[in-house]
């Protein structure tokens, strides 16, 4: 009887191991994946990164502006987000809607809205709001939306479900049943996912320029149309001190808050 | 006696306030921004509606074409990519793992640094990074691949690493006093009680890395994004929409199975 188990068990595992194999072959087989073709070439792409050093350090100072617009435009946009992302959230939450079905709808539209990547949000925005910040705070919003939502109603389903009780029982009605006892104890955890999802928007700022949405992305397909590689470079390494700083400022943050 | 416990509140206040005035700072400075350069194209309503209108009359016709230049195709492109990008970042990201754990370095001055490496590979963007591997290999979607691969390393390492913090070493200490050897410690105690995080993980970045892989195309590293990008260019929106929709297919299937996949193993 045992023995039998393992052998099944044996069996599913090399089944599985075997599916993988032949996934990840014919994936390679299709993308045309060849580590000759790599190696033969990784001097061409050595050649670039030696044109990046060293990075044009008097750029950074020309930039410093679009590099405030990134950031204005994370702040805003995971704002925007934000705050539409409550009602959102209160509404797919099922210990607060108690009618089964209505969670549904808003639980749906959250998760078509994850799917969608950033910057291609972007791209559709930038035609309707033109080229230029608000396109990107928009496509930001958007996608903050979807993400706070989502992590704000799993939060609200796992609130402690006393001090609801006692207020139903003394005779709460739902408007302060909601600001007085599920509120304050998602607080927390909300401003937590606002801050991350902020860390996250800092990021994605910094490429959507890329598609026309604002900020340092601008500079960036500019200046890679110039083949001005070292400029490239001293915008990524911009990037890199301004995101280390937002990210540490923002986890010491979120520490305190949980 | 009275001082002191005055004293907490007041500093607790005063910390409060300084945090409430340096936000109200940053959002009067974001939004002074904002509405200086708030303006609308006279044409937004205009193509709001025909975007609208084109998505909502998606260009099925595109779905599967002859000549094999159509959607599935791209989207199964796009899978491919991240499927690689994902399998060559999980195998690469382990020895970076154990670089930046912080209970494998006898110094944290090594770990740090490990750290601060695997976030440097993240910041850098992944749209920058499959330009420079078109470089080298050319456009298409082996680029993708490498740009990927190459991108999760740092948030799989990072992630790997930190479970290799948070491992459990009572099973390897015990194991060495039975007197195995390092090969059998390894494989006995510390793989398996990492694997299942690790295969988690690795799935919970292939479900980054298909959305990544969509918009990869943009600078022309193969995928669905090089066909959106030209219908976006040329006001195309019917195919956008139906673009669009197949990328929305795809992820939620992806991300439907994986979750069942991840909520299994953990």
């Amino acid at each position: 009887m045992n023995l039998a188990k393992r052998r099944v068990a044996k069996l599913k595992l090399s089944l599985i191991i075997l599916f993988f194999i032949l996934i990840i072959w014919s994936a390679s087989k299709q993308t045309g994946v060849s580590l000759v073709e790599l190696f033969s070439n990784l001097s061409n792409m050595g050649a670039l990164l030696v044109q990046m050093f060293p990075p044009d350090w008097s750029y950074f100072n020309y930039v410093t502006s679009a590099m405030l617009e990134t950031i204005r435009m994370a702040v805003l946009g995971t704002t925007f987000g934000g705050i539409a992302a409550i009602p959102f959230a209160l509404f797919a939450s099922r210990n607060i809607v108690k009618t089964g079905w209505i969670a549904v709808p808003f639980r749906f539209v959250m998760n078509l809205i994850r799917t969608i990547p950033e910057l291609l949000l972007a791209a559709l925005f930038v035609p309707i709001f033109g080229i230029g910040f608000v396109s990107g705070i928009f496509a930001l919003a958007v996608f903050s939306f979807g993400v706070i939502a989502k992590l704000a109603y799993e939060s609200i389903e796992a609130i402690d479900n006393g001090p609801l009780e006692a207020m139903t029982a003394v005779g709460a009605n739902k408007v302060q049943w909601i600001f007085l006892g599920v509120i304050p104890q998602v607080v927390a955890p909300y401003m937590s996912y606002f801050l991350y999802c902020f860390e996250i928007n800092v990021r994605a700022a910094t490429i959507l320029g890329y598609v026309g949405a604002g900020g340092i992305g601008l500079y960036l397909s500019r200046t890679l149309g110039f083949l001005q590689y070292d400029r490239v470079m001293s915008i990524i390494l911009y990037t890199f001190v301004v995101v280390l700083i937002i990210d540490g400022l923002s986890n010491r943050i979120r520490e305190k808050l949980i | 006696m009275m001082n002191a416990t005055m004293k907490k509140p007041l500093m607790k206040r005063l910390r409060n306030w300084t945090i409430a005035l340096i936000v109200l700072i940053i959002y009067a400075w974001a939004f002074t921004g904002f509405f200086k350069n708030f303006e609308l194209k006279p044409t937004a309503l205009q193509a709001a509606k025909a975007i609208f209108a084109g998505m909502s009359h998606p260009d099925w016709g595109y779905v599967s074409q002859p000549g094999g230049e159509d959607l599935l195709h791209a989207l199964l492109e796009t899978f491919n990519i991240a499927v690689l990008g994902t399998f060559i970042s999980a195998i690469v990201c382990v020895p970076f793992a154990f670089w930046a754990a912080r209970n494998m370095n006898r110094y944290r001055m090594i770990s740090s640094a490990g750290k601060i490496f695997l976030s440097a590979i993240r910041v850098f963007p992944e749209l920058i990074m499959a330009l420079l591997f078109i470089k080298a290999v050319g456009l298409g979607a082996f680029a993708g691949v490498l740009a990927l691969g190459f991108h999760s390393i740092g948030m799989l390492g990072k992630l790997f690493g930190e479970s290799i913090e948070d491992m459990d070493f009572s099973a390897a200490e015990a194991l060495r006093a039975c007197g195995a050897n390092k090969f059998q410690t390894l494989w006995f105690a510390i793989v398996p009680q990492v694997m299942p995080q690790f295969f988690s993980y690795t799935l919970y970045r292939f479900e980054i890395s298909v959305r990544s892989a969509a918009i990869l195309g943009m600078v022309g590293a193969g995928g669905i994004g090089a066909p959106l990008i030209f219908a976006l260019n040329a006001h195309r929106w019917d195919r956008v929409g139906v673009i669009l929709l197949g990328i929305i297919v795809m992820v939620s299937i992806i991300d439907l199975i994986s979750g069942v996949i991840r909520k299994r193993l953990v």
